[in-house]
């Protein structure tokens, strides 16, 4: 599905970038086709009607006709405009009022508000050193309370103590005066899931509001939302008067549409992603990534920051230094192969790079197999350390030898061998043009996984 | 909130099921009725139409097809409302209807095991507890396995529901080793000559491998008891989600071999229009749909009355 619509506008920027001029007529196919990636991206129809027109405006204009690259140009308005929509800036959450502030969490069932209210009170905790109490209003869900006490516990953040039978708004107050009693800075309320057409459980919501007028009403919604997301959203607004959105599930491999859509309705800014089933997993939003994601240019940026996190300094100098003399070995490839499965695999790769629509069409066309990487380095494993150092020693019976080690063919060690080969050649050419990022220079060995044709 | 009538009532079923879809149906059959209200089936009208679909989450794919439909017979003359609601819902119908299937137990299987599978809040634990219910409704024996051994008070969640239903829960401790809760469960499952467990599984999100590789071993695992277990995988959809359903079932399928869907959540403003695809590109039995929180509030899949409540032929524009 979403590589065929990576793939789609793959095409699409393709088309316009080849081009040299631009008709009107090229614009307008280039739009519609943009206007089905978002719909099938689950931005909400009225959302990407409106998106359409404002861009045709803007590309039907002066400065796309007469640039020098207009299909260039067109993307790049295209990309402006989503991040214009998605809110060009950062956002904070709000602390700015008399303690104890109230931040109040509402949402459909099972779009992680428990889960989001322990990350925000642990991200609060931690990074702003604000003293932090969570009380859960769930009464609807069994143990819902207890499953907020245990990430309480988890993430060293205190939750009011469950009195069975309490009802909501009695929960609320109860909260509030024990957060002003024990000199709290927030009192977090997480809040059972609820329809945004449920009548009843949405009065209830309201009634805690007012008494305990939260300086944050966030909706906590899934990014894997479809068109209902617009519903959501617009529904909580009016009820709730929200002041901001935190998305989760933004690890999954969904587009990410319903945030378009959900800060477009509400004009709400999206502050916060959940981004791991982890307590530290959430993080700030940045409205330009999602942007990319949405329109399957890939998230260059997030790449680089988790191979920042992910290689070891000191191993990428001594492999700097080892190919500017052009001594890259078989251990040295074992290293990088063992790095390369840190930033998650070729798929991890893969998905964060821009076009990754179409690489992966090939890579899947080519019958990659994730275990490559890992069976690569049981060869390496099973070879000598001498050999290690000296590709050329392994001849044919020290070949068996090694593919009996390690559960591979003849063949398999035959094919590492001579990737091993183009590598070091390769390494070789760069180091001559620098050693500059050593990102870039450290991905030329991903070629070398694909099996030859 | 409805909790009124039993999984066998059909009148309930059907009322509820509606009022379940009513929002969609409203949202649908409005614009639809916007459309055509005596109007020449023209190329406009056609595009609106498939965009109206598209809105239900139905896939542009399916949209497509059902829009392609009514241009081969229809184009250029004059069509009401109720004329396009019908061509709709005998469409999807169509397409739903070989997959409408309800979950069998195999009573010959001591136990028949049943893996719950999906993506992070859906309701895996909610279906077990209603699914329970209906099984002991139809008498047989229970028992409910906790591997979600890894969200906060998963356990106690599925706990509870043993209570409310009256089942045995084989439970370890938080952060143990599923495939081997699961183990276990089996056993004592047969050993106490249980008819059906219902194994919970946590939830995952279907591009982490780790994750992924996980459920693959609590399937081995059990495997090792039973080479035909587990009977029936059935995976969660959440009514909301959209487009990414379609890779969550795929995934699902690669990984577990998943048996059969079950749909939550039908009973806000989400359509639900995805399970059409879903259908038309995997063909995987659908064999219930969530409407409520309540014990009883899941239905057995009808297509036919799915199709007509999305394409809301039954109300005839009085909506």
């Amino acid at each position: 599905m979403f590589d065929s619509l990576t793939g789609r506008l793959g095409d699409v920027f393709d088309r316009l970038t080849k081009q040299g001029t631009l008709s009107e007529s090229d614009i307008n196919d280039a739009l519609r086709d943009v206007r089905v990636a978002l719909l099938e991206a689950d931005v909400a129809l009225p959302v990407v009607k409106d998106f359409v027109t404002a861009i045709k405006d803007r590309a039907l204009g002066q400065e796309v006709l007469k640039s020098v690259a207009p299909g260039q140009m067109v993307i790049k308005i295209v990309h402006e405009h989503l991040v214009e929509m998605l809110g060009s800036e950062d956002v904070e959450l709000n602390l700015n009022a008399v303690p104890p502030v109230v931040f109040m969490l509402v949402g459909l069932q099972g779009s992680g508000k428990t889960t989001s209210t322990a990350k925000i009170a642990m991200r609060l905790g931690k990074h702003q050193k604000k003293k932090v109490l969570m009380a859960s209003l769930d009464v609807q869900r069994p143990a819902a309370q207890e499953q907020l006490r245990v990430l309480g516990e988890q993430a060293e953040v205190a939750t009011l103590p469950i009195i069975p039978g309490q009802m909501p708004v009695d929960i609320a107050e109860r909260a509030i005066s024990a957060g002003k009693l024990g000199g709290y800075d927030v009192v977090m309320l997480d809040t059972a899931g609820r329809l945004h057409v449920d009548e009843a459980l949405m009065a209830e919501l309201e009634a805690v509001r007012r008494i305990s007028v939260p300086q944050e009403t966030l909706l906590v919604a899934d990014a894997l939302t479809g068109q209902d997301a617009v519903n959501v959203a617009t529904e909580f607004n009016k009820r709730m008067n929200l002041t901001g959105i935190v998305l989760t599930r933004v690890d999954g491999d969904g587009r990410g549409g319903a945030a378009l859509s959900m800060r477009a309705v509400t004009g709400c800014p999206i502050k916060l992603m959940g981004v791991g089933e982890k307590l530290d997993e959430m993080e700030v939003f940045h409205p330009d990534r999602i942007a990319s994601r949405i329109l399957g240019m890939g998230d260059v940026v997030s790449l680089v920051e988790k191979a920042a996190e992910s290689i070891e300094i000191e191993e990428a100098e001594k492999l700097a230094a080892k190919m500017k003399k052009g001594t890259f070995d078989l251990a040295d490839m074992s290293l990088q192969l063992g790095q390369l499965r840190k930033l998650g695999g070729m798929e991890g790769i893969l998905a964060m790079l821009p076009g990754m629509g179409k690489m992966k069409s090939k890579v899947n066309a080519a019958n990659i197999d994730e275990n490559m990487i890992t069976r690569q380095q049981a060869i390496i494993s099973s070879m000598t350390l001498k050999e290690r150092t000296h590709p050329k020693l392994v001849a044919a019976s020290r070949k068996r030898r090694i593919a009996a080690g390690s559960g591979t063919t003849v063949q398999d060690v035959n094919r590492l061998l001579k990737q091993h080969k183009q590598m070091a050649q390769m390494m070789k050419k760069m180091s001559k043009m620098g050693t500059k990022g050593l990102m870039r220079n450290g991905m030329p060995g991903m070629p070398g996984l694909m099996p030859p044709h | 909130m409805t909790t009124d009538a039993g999984p066998e009532n059909g009148q309930g079923f059907f009322t509820r099921l509606k009022s379940g879809l009513s929002h969609s149906k409203t949202a649908l059959s409005d614009g639809i009725a916007g459309i055509f209200n005596k109007r020449k089936l023209d190329d406009d009208t056609l595009d609106e139409l498939e965009d109206l679909l598209i809105t239900s989450d139905i896939g542009v794919e399916v949209a497509a097809a059902v829009t392609g439909q009514l241009r081969q017979t229809r184009y250029n003359k004059e069509i009401t409302a109720d004329e396009v609601r019908a061509a709709l819902a005998e469409e999807v119908a169509s397409i739903l209807a070989p997959v409408a299937l309800p979950l069998a137990i195999d009573p010959t299987r001591k136990p028949h095991v049943i893996l719950v599978v999906g993506v992070n809040g859906t309701g895996k634990t909610t279906t077990i507890g209603k699914l329970a219910q209906q099984l002991r409704d139809d008498g047989k024996s229970v028992m409910l396995a906790a591997g979600d051994t890894f969200r906060a008070a998963a356990i106690e969640q599925l706990q509870i529901w043993g209570e409310r239903t009256n089942c045995p829960v084989v439970a370890g401790k938080v952060g143990a080793d599923a495939a081997g809760l699961a183990f276990d469960a089996l056993a004592r499952a047969r050993a106490d000559n249980i008819d059906v467990l219902l194994v919970d599984t946590a939830g995952r999100l279907q591009n982490k491998a780790n994750l992924m590789a996980e459920l693959e071993k609590v399937v081995r695992v059990i495997r090792k008891l039973d080479a035909d277990a587990p009977h029936s995988t059935l995976l969660v959809l959440d009514a909301t989600t959209g487009q990414n359903a379609l890779n969550q079932v795929e995934v699902f399928q690669q990984v577990a071999d998943v048996s059969g869907l079950i749909m939550t959540k039908l009973d806000g403003t989400a359509r639900g229009g995805i399970l059409v695809a879903i259908a038309r590109r995997f063909g995987l039995p659908i064999h219930a749909i969530g409407v409520g929180e309540g014990v009883n509030d899941m239905q057995a899949f009808d297509a036919t009355g799915f199709a007509h409540a999305l394409a809301d032929v039954e109300i005839n524009g009085k909506s």
